[in-house]
Formats: structure tokens, C-alpha cells, sequence
């Protein structure tokens, strides 16, 4: 399941654009390659992100999975939720398992992400 | 990476697959949650062919198992399998394994797959008695099957006994739906379980005699990812994490496994001198007191100090926190006691999370 309005990032974040808003996640495939997801570690509001970079930890029963922004700007929101169900991004990723929204600073940067399409293509070439 | 003679049924299953001791082994089929769950509730099927096995046999066999193995196979009769402990001359540990006793010139040493040359070598550069040593790793495979469900799955296909008469830690030599099977009341699960040793030949015929009733019984293939999750709630040691050559049994935690009094065995000396001298770390079993996870290697901290290591670490399913085992300056060496419900910090990505010591098993078994 790929929606067709979000960008993707090569690590499988996703973004959603309102305005200067941008809510952030993990996209289905990720949550089901990952599964079992016990534990979410997120910055607290106010934390300044830069794209690309580290901004979370995720983790399964087998292991850790670092998370990166795929977009620079201010934490104005973070899903406090998922602290305690964080199993809410295997069941829901795009919905109730968003994890951050973030004031950005650079709407250009998000035209450098994958469309749905492009992500379909790299996750079919990553399988091959 | 060498392939198990069921590689091809795993793929099937659309399982994913880890490197393990030089193995290509199956992970995780569903979900490693799942598969964990349904050993503890229901039955579970494990494809465990990586794992070795040694002959011994002859004259001379029983003087050769005595001399490599920490605890008492003396204690064993026929029908009977022993935990024990393989130790260097410095009392480091070469390995743990089980030792099923045929009769009192044949025994199988079954050993952890990372070290199955490496205690081939050892068992064979000990053997002065003359008795026979055997790699039987190639064509043995073996086959688990663990949960509360796998009496009642295992009894229909073996008409000519009972299964749920071989005690815990026996073994009958029988046929699984008409296959020459070991059939070993044996697990590393903490729950009643068998371990059935076939010949390779035979590997996918067992599989496929199990497969159907397991999945009739709400069971699941079982991967390597919940097998280490199992093992790790029972309480049981790892080889390669929680121990190795450099570790010995007291520092393991496994110091009811040493069995020295009027007997012989490579390692004794120097485990005694250890037991007197006292150890310098031991083990604890440690779980969260929040939602963060400690993996394997993660500093352990007491009032600030930094007393050890995790030596395996993972979220509990069964118990839905994380819990796991960590290697800590022994008590003796500090003026800080160190025992059950003591407090402690686990160093996770640069922050101190809160933890504490706790009794292992973490769970109550039900082997």
C-alpha cells in the first residue's frame, strides 16, 4: 500500500505536506519488513531536524532501526501514543502511527523525494 | 553458508532467512511474536539441522565423555540425556551440549553449530582412551517440536509407544510416522517439548508428517528469531553471547553443571581454584522498568559505575517488557551488593534507562 500523495524516502519514511506542516512516518512496507515494533524513540518539540539525518530509533524483537527526517525543520508535534502502543505503526502507518509533524524550512526538499511511483521502483529494485 | 536439508521446505514457506554459525537459517516465517506465542500456547515446529552431532563409541567411550564434561555422566543410564559443560584446561568453556547415553559404550554429544569443528578437534585431540569419535553432523537432522500441544500431535504417529511416558530429559529410539526417529523429551524452550533426530535422508518426510497437525493445532514453523526470544524467557544460556572460551561456568551462571567431587575431567583444577578465589563477574538476569530495549553488548551501570556488560537482551514477548542477561562485576569485588530487585541503569543510545535485577528463569516453564 503506497499512497499516491505522500514522498518516500530510500529509508522508507514517508511525508505528508500541509502547508509549512509536514507529518511524518514509516511507510507499510517498512512497518511490515520491520514487525513487531515494541518500542518508538522520538525527539521531544522544539528539536530543530535536518534532512536525512538521525531523528528516531525503532525497535522490533530482532533489532533497532534508525529513523532519518525526510525534512529539515522545527518538531512542532510528536505522536506521544506511540510510547505507549507503539504497535500502532505496524497497524496503521500512515494514519494513527504518524510520528512527527515538522515546521519546514525547505519546501524544495521535498521535491528531491520519491513520488508514490518512484517508491514502488525502489522497493521492487531493493527485492531483486 | 551451508543449507539444511530443509532449506527448500522453508523457502516454500516464504520464511526469511539469517546467517547463524555459518548457516543459512530460517528467521522468522509469520512473525517472531507469533511463532513465539504459539510454543507457549500451542505447539511450534523447528527446523534445528545446523545443530551437531558427535558420536563416541567402543572401549574407552565412557572414560572419554567423563574426561571432557564438567558434570556427572556417571549419574546417566541408558535412555538418558545429561546438560554439561565442555572446559579447557583453564576452565573456560569450549562449549555446552547434551550427552545422550545408549549404553555405556556409545553416546552422542550434541553440540551448538558455530562449534561443531571446533569441539570435533577438542573431543578427538582428548581421546587417549581408544573410543571411536564420529561426525555424525552431516547426515543427523534434527527436527523440534515444542509447545503444550506436542504430546497429543507426536502420539498418533508413533503407535508402537508412548510418548508421553519418556520422562524429561530421556530419549527412545522409536519410528514418527514410520521414520527410524531419536525421540528425545528435550527442548530450549521451557516448554514440553521433543527433539527428533532423523537421518538427512529422512528430514523432509518428518517435517512433512508434523507440518499438517501443527498447523491443525494453531501451531507455527518456528524461526531462529523466536527460538532465541523462547530460550532467552527460560532462562537458558547461549553460547557465542552468554559464554565462550574465555568465560568459565561459575561466571556463566552455570556452576551446578561442575560435578568434581571423586571424579576426573579436563578443567578441574583450575575451576577449583576459581570456586575458592571467587569469581571477578557473574551473570544476572535483568529486565526494563521501561519500553526501551537492551541489546547484547549495552554497559550496564550501577549507582553510576560501570559494572558490566548485556550479554543477550530482547523485548519478552510472553512478559511484554525487555529482559535479559547481562555479565556483571562480581559482588565480591564491590561494596555495592548485587542481588534480586537491585536497581540498575542499561546504557541505551547514549541515555541511562532504569532496569533491575531479577530471578531467572524470567518465566515459570513447563517442561
Amino acid at each position: 500500500m503506497i499512497p499516491e500523495n505522500l514522498k518516500y524516502m530510500e529509508s522508507h519514511e514517508w511525508a505528508r505536506q500541509e502547508d509549512d506542516i509536514v507529518t511524518i512516518g514509516i511507510s507499510d512496507y517498512a512497518q511490515s519488513e520491520i514487525q513487531d515494533i515494541v518500542y518508538v524513540e522520538l525527539p521531544e518539540v522544539g528539536t530543530e531536524l535536518t534532512q536525512k539525518t538521525e531523528f528516531g530509533v525503532i525497535e522490533s524483537v530482532k533489532a533497532a532501526f534508525d529513523l532519518y527526517a525526510p525534512i529539515s525543520g522545527e518538531v512542532v508535534a510528536v505522536n506521544e501514543s506511540l510510547l505507549d502502543a507503539p504497535e500502532q505503526v505496524n497497524e496503521s502507518p500512515y494514519d494513527d502511527g504518524w510520528m512527527l509533524k515538522i515546521r519546514m524550512t525547505d519546501s524544495a526538499e521535498l521535491d528531491a523525494l520519491f513520488n508514490a511511483d518512484s517508491y514502488q521502483a525502489h522497493i521492487e529494485a531493493e527485492h531483486a | 553458508m551451508k543449507r539444511t536439508p530443509l532449506y527448500q521446505v522453508h523457502k516454500t514457506l516464504n520464511a526469511k532467512f539469517t546467517e547463524f554459525g555459518g548457516w543459512e537459517m530460517p528467521l522468522q516465517y509469520s512473525s517472531i511474536v507469533k511463532e513465539h506465542l504459539a510454543v507457549r500456547t500451542t505447539v511450534g515446529l523447528f527446523d534445528l539441522s545446523h545443530m551437531g552431532e558427535i558420536d563416541v563409541c567402543g572401549q574407552g567411550a565412557n572414560e572419554l565423555v567423563q574426561k571432557l564434561s564438567t558434570n556427572n555422566v556417571g549419574r546417566l543410564t541408558d535412555g538418558r540425556v545429561l546438560y554439561t559443560l565442555l572446559c579447557n584446561e583453564t576452565g573456560g568453556i569450549v562449549d555446552d551440549i547434551l550427552i545422550y547415553r545408549y549404553t555405556d559404550n556409545h553416546y552422542m554429544l550434541v553440540v551448538n553449530a558455530a562449534n561443531i569443528e571446533k569441539d570435533l578437534a577438542w573431543v578427538q585431540t582428548n581421546n587417549d582412551t581408544g573410543a571411536e569419535v564420529r561426525d555424525e553432523s552431516e547426515d543427523k537432522t534434527l527436527i523440534a517440536l515444542q509447545g503444550p500441544k506436542s504430546i497429543e500431535i507426536l502420539k498418533p504417529l508413533v503407535p508402537e509407544q508412548d510418548v508421553s511416558e519418556i520422562g524429561y530429559f530421556r530419549f527412545s529410539l522409536g519410528e514418527v510416522a514410520g521414520i527410524p526417529t531419536i525421540i528425545s523429551r528435550t527442548g530450549y524452550t521451557g516448554e514440553v517439548g521433543f527433539e527428533l533426530y532423523v537421518s538427512a535422508k529422512n528430514a523432509e518426510g518428518l517435517w512433512n508428517s508434523l507440518y499438517p497437525a501443527v498447523i491443525a493445532a494453531d501451531g507455527e514453523p518456528i524461526g531462529l528469531g523466536a527460538r532465541d526470544t523462547l530460550r532467552l524467557e527460560a532462562g537458558l544460556r547461549l553460547y557465542g553471547m552468554d559464554m565462550d572460551d574465555n568465560t568459565n561456568p561459575f561466571e556463566a551462571g552455570l556452576g551446578r553443571f561442575v560435578k568434581s567431587k571423586n571424579r576426573q575431567f579436563i578443567g578441574k583444577n583450575a575451576l577449583l581454584t576459581q570456586k575458592k578465589k571467587g569469581i571477578t563477574r557473574q551473570m544476572i538476569g535483568f529486565q526494563m522498568l521501561d519500553r526501551a530495549v537492551a541489546r547484547p553488548g549495552y554497559a550496564v551501570y550501577q549507582e553510576d559505575e560501570h559494572i558490566g556488560n548485556v550479554t543477550s537482551g530482547a523485548p519478552s514477548p510472553t512478559l511484554k517488557y525487555s529482559i535479559g542477561f547481562a555479565s556483571i562485576k562480581s559482588s565480591r569485588h564491590t561494596p555495592l551488593c548485587r542481588t534480586t530487585n537491585d536497581k540498575i541503569d542499561i546504557e541505551i543510545r547514549g541515555k541511562l534507562h532504569p532496569a533491575k535485577i531479577v530471578k531467572v528463569p524470567f518465566i515459570s516453564t513447563g517442561t
